[in-house]
């Protein structure tokens, strides 16, 4: 177990490293100089040239990778060109609110996918199962960003019953999870954001549980006598590790798929800060967002296959 | 009398017996058997078929040019003076620019997926047919990309590079060629290790001609069905990019364009605002659940 767990995490580092080679690799192919790229258009020639230097950008580009990576490693993200402020700081602030997104987006999603998935596949060719089976596929087809200004429409524009915007009232001073009214920000978006999720999920569960289904040692089950809610146990068990695979997946897209939902309501998360560097051009932010949510996508992978072979020792062994 | 049916069945039955059925369908008699008996796929392969013509025929339908702005007729409500969808905040007859705007986003849902299909089975046959180093130098760099989610990896590039249709199709490209690739990969390492293929080799084939005449044959059906399941996704991720700022400039008609520079206008009128998304919507839901049909009937797993 040991063994699997580090072959598992060597596994992730030359993936890490890859991630990185592609975020450092963003600033060179944008157009232009990619010392323009980095810096301030109103930069005078001399603070260029001192940058050039500093951040090694006047030697070889593999150097130029090093030196960089070695700046992340140590949490210098370098400088936003709009707000003169560290990358880190802004990710990291960005970040946290997006957890808080996430927090409540990915129980709500991976409990209603898992559930309307497995309800599916143990009545499959039924009423409740077509049903399903549209749900998800509507749910899939869905453009996110699309199904936040029409939920936005309905509940803020003609209902008035919250908040269309934002992450708190006007003129508050941070966001107090337990306060109705600020915790009324969040219902909107995260419904938003959980529909794609639970499209895929309940797929995904509906095909894993109707394929136990049909293995044999089900029927053994039966055979032996066992009620039928305990088949059901043993079936779900083991359609486990299928879903859990892709909830790891789900979770990354949860993450890219915030940028959309955090735009539509302009929530101060990850995405949004995504789309802000992108409308100004704010190409170290965009570097330091991607590297950041792309870890934290990896990690996650790392987790989920662990937890994977925790629960499925078959795994272990393959 | 009744029962002279009832009398003839054990005949049937016998009959049956000595003579098979007696017409064999063929693979693709079969696919298209089943497709003829699918009415849901034949339904949404019919509201595909028109989106397409629409998007083609847009000149010729389109009631107003779509460029065409007015001060006085901004923001007007379905059915406003002929305008059967509204205008938009610049005037613009609202129809008109969904059927242009039909045109960029079909384009941006096909041809990225085309192109990766294409770049992405190549790559994905190499290392399943090649194995080893090859393999693992192609599916490794694979991986890489594979640890991006798709919507942060398409805007990661779309937003380096700087927006434009052409651009965005690169990013969408770039998003789709590793899936591919690992669904071409699969396809053939499981062909390659058939008895079939260690025949062809021992008769003298080589390997351009083993691939041309074994594999690829075995390898297009997933990486087609594959394909066609990925034109919605394409479709609401190049209309993501445009919603972003990162796709189709204005004022050229974009579905996602539109929806991002209707979002402000939703106070004045909320249901032209939605009106894009529905056509995103449509579109992507249809793509999907043709892809679904087919893939039922072509009998292909992934």
């Amino acid at each position: 177990m040991s063994f699997y767990i580090l072959r598992r995490i060597l596994y992730a580092i030359p993936i890490a490293f890859g991630v990185s080679v592609v975020c450092f690799s963003l600033v060179y192919i944008a157009p232009g100089d990619p010392l323009q790229t980095v810096m301030p258009p109103d930069a005078t020639a001399e603070t260029i040239a001192i940058v050039k230097k500093a951040y090694g950008f006047d030697k070889p580009l593999p150097m130029q990778f090093l030196i960089w990576l070695g700046r992340v490693l140590t949490g210098d993200f370098g400088m936003s060109i709009s707000t003169r402020r560290p990358v880190f700081l802004e990710v990291s602030e960005a970040l946290a609110n997006t957890s808080l997104l996430a927090l409540f987006a990915v129980p709500l999603a991976f409990f209603t996918g898992y559930v309307m998935g497995a309800i599916a596949g143990c009545f499959p060719g039924r009423w409740v199962d077509r049903l399903v089976t549209g749900a998800a596929v509507v749910g899939v087809s869905l453009p996110n960003y699309w199904l936040g200004i029409v939920l936005v429409i309905f509940f803020a524009v003609e209902y008035m019953l919250l908040p269309a915007t934002g992450m708190g009232p006007t003129g508050s001073t941070g966001f107090h999870i337990l306060e109705w009214s600020s915790a009324r920000f969040l219902v909107l978006p995260v419904i938003t954001l959980s529909m794609i999720p639970v499209g895929i999920l309940s797929r995904t569960t509906r095909a894993a549980v109707a394929e136990v289904r049909n293995q044999e040692f089900v029927q053994t089950l039966r055979a032996k006598g066992l009620s039928e809610w305990a088949v059901t146990r043993h079936v779900l068990k083991n359609s486990l590790p299928q879903v859990m695979a892709v909830m790891g997946l789900q979770f990354g897209y949860l993450l890219g798929g915030s940028i959309l939902v955090e735009t539509v309501f302009t929530w101060p998360g990850s995405g949004f800060l995504l789309s802000k560097a992108i409308i100004n051009r704010d190409v170290p932010v965009l570097q330091g967002t991607i590297l950041t949510l792309s870890l934290v996508f990896v990690a996650t992978n790392l987790v989920v296959d662990l937890l994977q072979s925790l629960i499925d020792p078959r795994i272990r062994r393959a | 009398m009744a029962d002279i049916a009832e009398l003839r069945k054990p005949l049937e039955a016998f009959e049956e017996q000595v003579a098979p059925a007696t017409r064999v369908r063929g693979y693709w008699q079969s696919v298209l058997y089943r497709l003829r008996h699918d009415p849901v796929t034949l339904a949404f392969g019919a509201v595909v078929l028109l989106i397409v013509v629409l998007a083609i025929v847009a000149p010729l339908v389109a009631p107003f040019d779509p460029y065409k702005e007015s001060i006085v007729g901004r923001l007007k409500p379905f059915g406003w003076h002929e305008h059967l969808l509204g205008t938009d905040e610049l005037g613009r007859d609202m129809l008109s620019r969904l059927l242009y705007g039909g045109r960029v986003s079909l384009l941006m849902g096909v041809v990225p997926v085309l192109i990766a299909s294409i770049v992405g089975g190549l790559l994905g046959i190499v290392g399943g047919f090649a194995g080893g180093r090859i393999n693992t130098a192609i599916m490794r760099t694979m991986d890489v990309f594979y640890a991006f989610p798709s919507v942060l990896l398409a805007v990661a590039i779309a937003g380096a590079m700087g927006g434009g249709i052409g651009n965005g199709m690169v990013a969408l490209t770039m998003v789709f060629i590793p899936p591919m690739c690992r669904v071409a990969e699969t396809a053939t390492t499981q062909v390659r290790a058939l008895d079939y293929i260690e025949a062809a080799r021992a008769t003298g084939a080589g390997p351009i001609k083993i691939i041309r005449y074994h594999v690829l044959s075995n390898v297009l059906g997933p990486v087609f069905i594959y394909a066609s399941s990925l034109v919605s996704v394409s479709i609401l991720l190049a209309s993501g990019l445009s919603f972003l700022g990162l796709g189709v400039r204005p004022p050229m008609p974009d579905w996602g364009l539109m929806l991002s520079t209707l979002r402000q206008s939703i106070y004045v009128v909320p249901f032209v605002c939605a009106v894009p998304g529905v056509a995103i919507f449509v579109t992507s839901i249809c793509f999907n659940l043709v892809s679904d049909g087919l893939r039922a009937a072509m009998d292909v797993r992934i």
